[in-house]
């Protein structure tokens, strides 16, 4: 208990573990609420049957990332149409998107197993609930749904440990889960984290587990006193799970979001102390994905973020050109404020851009100081980029600009990719340039003579709602043009060896004038 | 005299697909308190001959009556309420303990608490099972008193009719001999109409006020035991030449012992 990384773990768990059971909890009850109608309802329906359990089973297939991050979109533009016809709009970020995902992915399951239960009762059970005077619904309530009940529950058992699970990805959708600790954890190297999210899910899982096994066991034996345990433990965790909820009514601060990268976490961290600092209460979206975090600052649901020119101009602004950095970010600025009202408050003096890096000393023996003297070797190297990169015009900008064609080309968690450079397993990787970590491993930024790189200025940018809030402002204003790049670097590096972002958010601040 | 048999089948047909039919014009009178045996080869419809009488099936063409009211104007599942229904694989509900087995139709009924209670002790002792059986479940139960269960759930809500499918064929033959004893007994005590379908001719002769011989979904005959036994019909006699034959054999058997 005397590592800082587990208090600070500890100090997150009632937010993280009741938020995780709470979306867990209900989006398991909705999935057995759904599941158990429509699978009784296609008992004697055929079509109804297979277009069912096709359509559960195939939910299913999909990666349970990018089911929750599909209903993101799916939901904004529902939220659009609710507002304009009902005149009345719902957040599209967080607990939706990630209960109606979840939902989805707990009915297999379920419906499978109460198809599979309620089919398996022995034909002369059935011969004799007719035979008595049953009517087919008395027949299926008293007698078949109570025989294919360990069936179900073990279904629901199954679907619980699923949703449990799979609750800790809806962390990039903005619903805060024990995912937090995973995906922090994993940005930040902070493996403690990891672990601990990994322990809290599965200890969670097992506790549910065995109080749905209660449950059953009360209802098969008519245990009342198991029944009861089952149900009252079943009912303390939901009821623990929205006790925090409760008393921080809807977080009525500020909510600052940040995407999946330990520089995002460090910064919303001291925007969040800047806050604070001013009397400001204030809450933290980590972990939001790349392609959401704009969307949900344009809508509302968080106030304030940091951004990179770059980023805006090629996937929001579809950009292909290359500009210089002052006309970048004030091409940037007219186009946030023009299309979507949201307001840029300025660069914080530092870029965040994409550039290529390689081990220097290999670097130097190759005789590489440009991405035109490594298009040269390119055929005998090997590059590895993030998930993003080759998927983004720059790299497209780089290959045409330089003609670069690379022995192979892997595609690897940005935490690794630099450890794997250091290491030789590959020559090339796509490196960001605040990254402490390029100093660490003693790796080369090559340069971009041809400017096929569009900049990549940190920029702090503030939600539609909140443009005209002056206090929120002179709170914001003193860290436009504040942090060098050799400052975040060295931040940078600080969270990759292991120390938390509230850490270093607040070494930084204390680095900073005010 | 009641003007209406306790149960009329007439003129019923059935048939599935193309196939030739289960049943062909069968006519069939049973007047109330008569017990009637079945019996006839596999195949020969007995047993949807007995699912026509409480609707577990319908028939192709014909008309069924229960004491001169076609079955067609009720629903099936109250029809059923009031006839019994006993069958080989017995079909206890395995979650439900020995008492509610037998309560069941009497709480679909809405009988009250005390009157359940009242009528399940009342059945416990009727089929001769130890008062205490009531809390058990039909796992804990052997072949012979699961089937005196299936019974007591059958004569539960007082049925005039009893409506049995080769109640004891998977019964070992002391228990089987003794469970037909004792419900010919209660069929006399309870004044029931019981159609009884049944492999085995000897039973059929030893409990049957009549007994119906189907063959390929007609009645061949239908008789008392003893005029059945001088019927000239040849699948009649071949029904009845094996217990012929065991009771000569058992005779010479006999003899054999007495004169040594």
């Amino acid at each position: 208990m005397s590592d800082p990384r587990i208090r600070e773990a500890m100090a997150l768990l009632p937010d993280y573990l009741s938020q995780h059971v709470l979306i867990a909890m209900t989006a398991l009850a909705l999935g057995v609420l759904v599941s158990l109608p429509l699978a009784v309802l296609s008992l004697r329906r055929p079509v109804l049957r297979s277009a069912l359990l096709g359509a559960t089973s195939t939910v299913q297939t999909i990666p349970g990332l990018a089911l929750l991050a599909l209903f993101y979109p799916l939901l904004l533009a529902l939220a659009g149409l609710s507002e304009r016809l009902l005149g009345f709009g719902f957040s599209a970020l967080g607990f939706l998107p990630a209960l109606l995902a979840l939902t989805l992915y707990s009915m297999l399951p379920v419906v499978r197993n109460t198809i599979t239960g309620i089919e398996g009762v022995a034909p002369a059970i059935l011969e004799a609930a007719r035979g008595v005077g049953m009517s087919r619904r008395q027949s299926l309530l008293m007698v078949e749904l109570p025989l294919a009940l360990p069936v179900i529950m073990a279904g629901i058992r199954t679907a619980s440990a699923w949703v449990i699970g799979t609750a800790t990805l809806s962390t990039p959708i903005g619903q805060t889960s024990l995912g937090n600790y995973i995906f922090t954890g994993l940005q930040t190297q902070n493996w403690v984290f990891v672990l601990f999210g990994c322990v809290c899910a599965a200890a969670l899982a097992l506790v549910v587990d065995r109080l749905l096994t209660l449950v059953e066991q009360g209802l098969a034996e008519r245990r009342r006193s198991r029944l009861v345990g089952g149900a009252v433990g079943l009912a303390t965790l939901v009821a623990i799970a929205l006790a925090p909820s409760f008393a921080a009514p809807a977080r009525p601060g500020y909510v600052v979001g940040a995407k999946t990268f330990s520089e995002q976490y460090i910064l919303a961290a001291l925007i969040e102390r800047r806050l604070a600092a001013r009397g400001l209460p204030a809450s933290r979206r980590d972990g939001l994905g790349s392609a959401v975090v704009f969307k949900a600052l344009a809508e509302g649901d968080i106030d304030v973020y940091v951004d990179y020119s770059g980023t805006l101009w090629a996937n929001q602004m579809g950009q292909r050109s290359v500009k210089p950095r002052a006309e970048v970010l004030a091409e940037v600025a007219q186009w946030v404020a023009d299309r979507h009202g949201v307001r840029l408050i300025g660069g914080l003096g530092f870029e965040n851009a994409y550039g290529l890096a390689m081990k220097a000393e290999r670097a130097e023996a190759l005789g590489i100081r440009t991405i035109a003297d490594l298009a040269r070797h390119a055929p005998t190297l090997t590059i590895a980029g993030d998930y993003e990169f080759f998927g983004r015009p720059e790299w497209a900008a780089l290959e045409q600009a330089y003609g670069l064609a690379f022995r192979s080309r892997r595609q690897m968690q940005a935490e690794f990719m630099y450890t794997a450079a250091a290491a030789g397993e590959v020559d090339v990787i796509s490196a960001f340039t605040s990254d402490g970590r390029i100093a660490r491993h003693k790796l080369r930024v090559l340069a971009d003579p041809r400017q096929a790189l569009p900049p990549y200025d940190a920029i702090l940018l503030v939600s539609p709602k909140r443009t005209g809030d002056a206090a929120l402002l002179a709170a914001l204003r003193p860290l436009v043009g504040a942090i060098d790049v050799e400052r975040m670097r060295r931040a940078n590096l600080k969270a990759s060896t292991g120390e938390t972002p509230a850490t270093v958010a607040r070494w930084l601040d204390g680095q900073l004038g005010r | 005299m009641p003007a209406h048999p306790a149960i009329r089948l007439e003129r019923v047909s059935k048939r599935y697909g193309d196939a030739a039919p289960t049943l062909a014009d069968l006519s069939l009178d049973v007047p109330a308190r008569t017990f009637l045996a079945v019996v006839g080869a596999s195949g020969s419809g007995k047993t949807t001959l007995l699912r026509l009488v409480n609707r577990l099936s319908d028939p192709s063409e014909g008309a069924v009556e229960i004491d001169g009211e076609n079955v067609r104007n009720v629903a099936p599942h109250v029809l059923r309420r009031r006839i019994g229904y006993v069958f080989q694989e017995v079909g206890l509900f395995p979650h439900m303990t020995i008492a509610e087995n037998i309560a069941v139709t009497p709480r679909l009924l809405g009988w009250s608490r005390p009157d359940i209670t009242a009528r399940v002790a009342e059945l416990l002792d009727l089929v001769r099972l130890p008062a205490d059986y009531a809390e058990r479940y039909p796992k804990a139960l052997s072949g012979g008193e699961r089937q005196r269960v299936g019974v007591a759930r059958a004569l539960a809500a007082r049925p005039a009719i009893m409506l049995m499918d080769e109640p004891f064929a998977a019964l070992d033959p002391l228990t089987r001999e003794a469970l037909g004893a004792d419900y010919r007994a209660l069929h006399d005590e309870l004044a029931l109409t019981t159609v009884m379908i049944t492999h085995d001719m000897l039973e059929a002769l030893f409990l049957a006020h009549r007994i119906a011989v189907l063959d390929g979904g007609r009645i061949v005959a239908d008789e008392p035991p003893g005029a059945l036994l001088a019927h000239e019909h040849p699948y009649v006699r071949r029904l009845l030449e094996a217990p012929r034959n065991h009771a000569a054999r058992l005779e010479t058997l006999l003899g054999g012992e007495r004169a040594s």
